[in-house]
């Protein structure tokens, strides 16, 4: 270990520098201060009063718009979250198969992603989805009954699901990276073994893609949490607020009511939430996630 | 080859096709109807209507107000474009700090790095919101550049950390050899080296940041100083019946650079992306 130590190159932290800066005071002294400011009554105008668990206690106990948006963004999260995974795996391993075009389908189905969360994109969704919109035009074409996608509280939030599912494709490259990860000579191991091509994709494929669909859960379940954009932009959290998504509540009270103090604390309930289903997702992760070097990583 | 396997092969090839257009369709709408009359956009399943206009883009980019999307644009290349150099500068000085020196806490530090590519935008952005007011950067585009040079983008440095632990350390050694100090090693050995890489985080940011509507609501007041994302919003909700194809043709235009970035330099999303993914 001493050797180690005496191996240090000082000029390292040097490089490093910035980082360290941008994350003491971009990251980590906001992190604490809304842990302060969740504390307090605060309007921004007049300095921060400390009101004790008030803010926490009001959230759990009287506020039926956060109970509204906890409802909204967990059903959005369950929905928009395991559809798009499923969209990208599949289609991953359509592509996988060596098919010539491969490079051309792979740009079509990653274009949304890069488009996706622009407000061009939540304008056009909201016109596709109009009660007199291309959508129904086209299902009404093959004698379909329309039907209400941004105005009935029941289909509102799936319609914007669609949208979370639509950019599926930033997962599916990384399942297709992963894909082209695995060696093929223990494809040809296993068919030598008599291994049919079912028992070949059980057993070597999907096991072997499972850090992956952890990562991109993870990763896909912080942003489905937070979503915002479209919510605002689509439907602005209606109607009856049927797609008040958390991230809504939090904007309104922050930056219409300017009450810092409480969205501070609802901020922090937020980040509680996902850490704790972070927490569950990778405790269940020893169950399901195949680590072909036992789990050392990088 | 068999014929279960050929059927196999054009049943992938129908489905890929079917899918694909179904995904694409949208933006094919979005483009097409844009030249279309207020009332061939609306209760019409056809993608093409009886009759065209042009004049949907002038009026558009015009605006109604005082400021139109000649503004927005200026303004969004004004706040993206150095945020992302301060982004391609910072994280890659400090990825070469990470990939290429061990010094004291570098471990810790680390780690940090990664939770950080978890802490979830939302609980920092209130005080961030407070500090900037202090500060007077609200209405300035100092909120997206300042952070940007803190290389506060974990994603970015990650990305480039494992690209630098892909290149042989030979090349630092005899480097290091010919009279080269850490610095001039990075500069002149290693970042011609790193071009893919590079572009990668420069494609992602501008786009990211081209498209951030969240930040730029929060941060951005004053129509004058509007971005592209803050003017299209404005445009929807101020439009009159009379004037949709109007919004949809600004809506095009305001993905066009991304998609030209996009069709430019597609390989390179798709290296980005996956080298960091991976080893998630």
């Amino acid at each position: 270990m001493s050797l180690k130590k005496r191996n240090y190159q000082y000029v390292g932290l040097l490089y490093v520098l910035p980082w360290v800066v941008g994350l003491l005071v971009f990251q980590f002294y906001p992190f604490l201060s809304s842990f302060y400011y969740s504390f307090t009554d605060f309007n921004m105008v007049s300095a921060p009063t400390f009101v004790g668990l008030d803010n926490y206690k009001k959230i759990l106990t009287d506020d039926p718009g956060f109970l509204q948006a906890l409802k909204v963004t967990t059903i959005y999260v369950l929905m928009a979250v395991p559809v798009k995974l499923a969209f990208a795996l599949f289609i991953a391993l359509i592509l996988s198969a060596k098919l010539r075009g491969i490079n051309f389908f792979r740009t079509m189905y990653y274009l949304p992603s890069i488009l996706g969360g622009s407000v061009a994109i939540s304008v056009l969704w909201r016109f596709l989805f109009m009660k007199d919109g291309v959508v129904n035009g086209m299902t009404g074409a093959l004698g379909l009954p329309a039907v209400d996608w941004l105005g009935d509280p029941d289909i509102a939030l799936y319609t914007l699901g669609m949208l979370s599912v639509w950019q599926f494709g930033s997962s599916m490259v990384l399942f297709l990276a992963g894909l082209k990860q695995i060696p093929g000579d223990l494809y040809e191991a296993g068919a030598i073994d008599g291994a049919s091509k079912t028992r070949l994709f059980f057993t070597i494929t999907v096991p072997l893609l499972t850090p992956i669909v952890l990562f991109n859960l993870i990763m896909q379940m912080v942003n489905a949490f937070q979503e915002f954009t479209g919510a605002f932009v689509i439907t602005n959290g209606g109607p009856m607020k049927s797609t008040y998504l958390y991230a809504l509540k939090l904007y309104e009270e922050a930056f219409t009511f300017f009450k810092m103090g409480y969205a501070s604390a609802l901020s922090w309930v937020l980040f509680v939430i996902i850490m704790i289903v972070t927490a569950i997702i990778f405790k269940s992760s020893t169950y399901w996630v195949h680590y072909e070097d036992g789990g050392k990583g990088k | 080859m068999t014929d279960a396997r050929s059927g196999n092969k054009l049943l992938s090839y129908v489905l890929l096709v079917v899918l694909g257009f179904a995904m694409v369709y949208p933006l094919i709408w979005l483009v097409v109807s844009s030249f279309k009359t207020n009332a061939d956009i609306f209760g019409s399943s056809s993608l093409f209507a009886g009759s065209y206009v042009t004049d949907s883009y002038a009026k558009g980019w015009a605006g109604t107000g005082q400021y139109g999307f000649k503004d927005f644009f200026l303004n969004t290349f004004v706040l993206v474009v150095p945020t992302v150099i301060f982004t391609i500068v910072s994280s890659v000085v400090v990825a070469y700090g990470f990939a290429r020196f061990r010094f004291p806490l570098q471990t810790i530090l680390f780690s940090l790095m990664m939770a950080t590519l978890m802490l979830p935008d939302s609980t920092i952005m209130i005080p961030r919101y407070i500090l900037f007011n202090k500060m007077g950067w609200l209405d300035t585009y100092l909120p997206f550049i300042v952070p940007a040079a803190f290389a506060t983008s974990a994603f970015f440095v990650y990305m480039l950390i494992q690209f630098f632990r892909g290149l042989p350390r030979e090349l630092d050694e005899s480097a290091k050899i010919d009279g080269c100090n850490s610095f001039t090693i990075l500069i002149r050995i290693l970042l011609p080296l790193c071009k893919p890489a590079i572009f990668s985080v420069g494609i992602f940011q501008f786009i990211w940041t081209w498209n951030d509507f969240f930040n730029s609501i929060i941060y951005i007041s004053s129509v004058k100083k509007f971005t592209v994302s803050l003017g299209l919003r404005m445009t929807l909700d101020a439009s009159s019946a009379v004037s949709w194809n109007q919004v949809l043709a600004m809506s095009v235009v305001s993905i066009v650079p991304c998609i030209i970035l996009f069709f430019m330099a597609q390989k390179y999303f798709v290296e980005g992306i996956s080298t960091t993914g991976l080893k998630g």
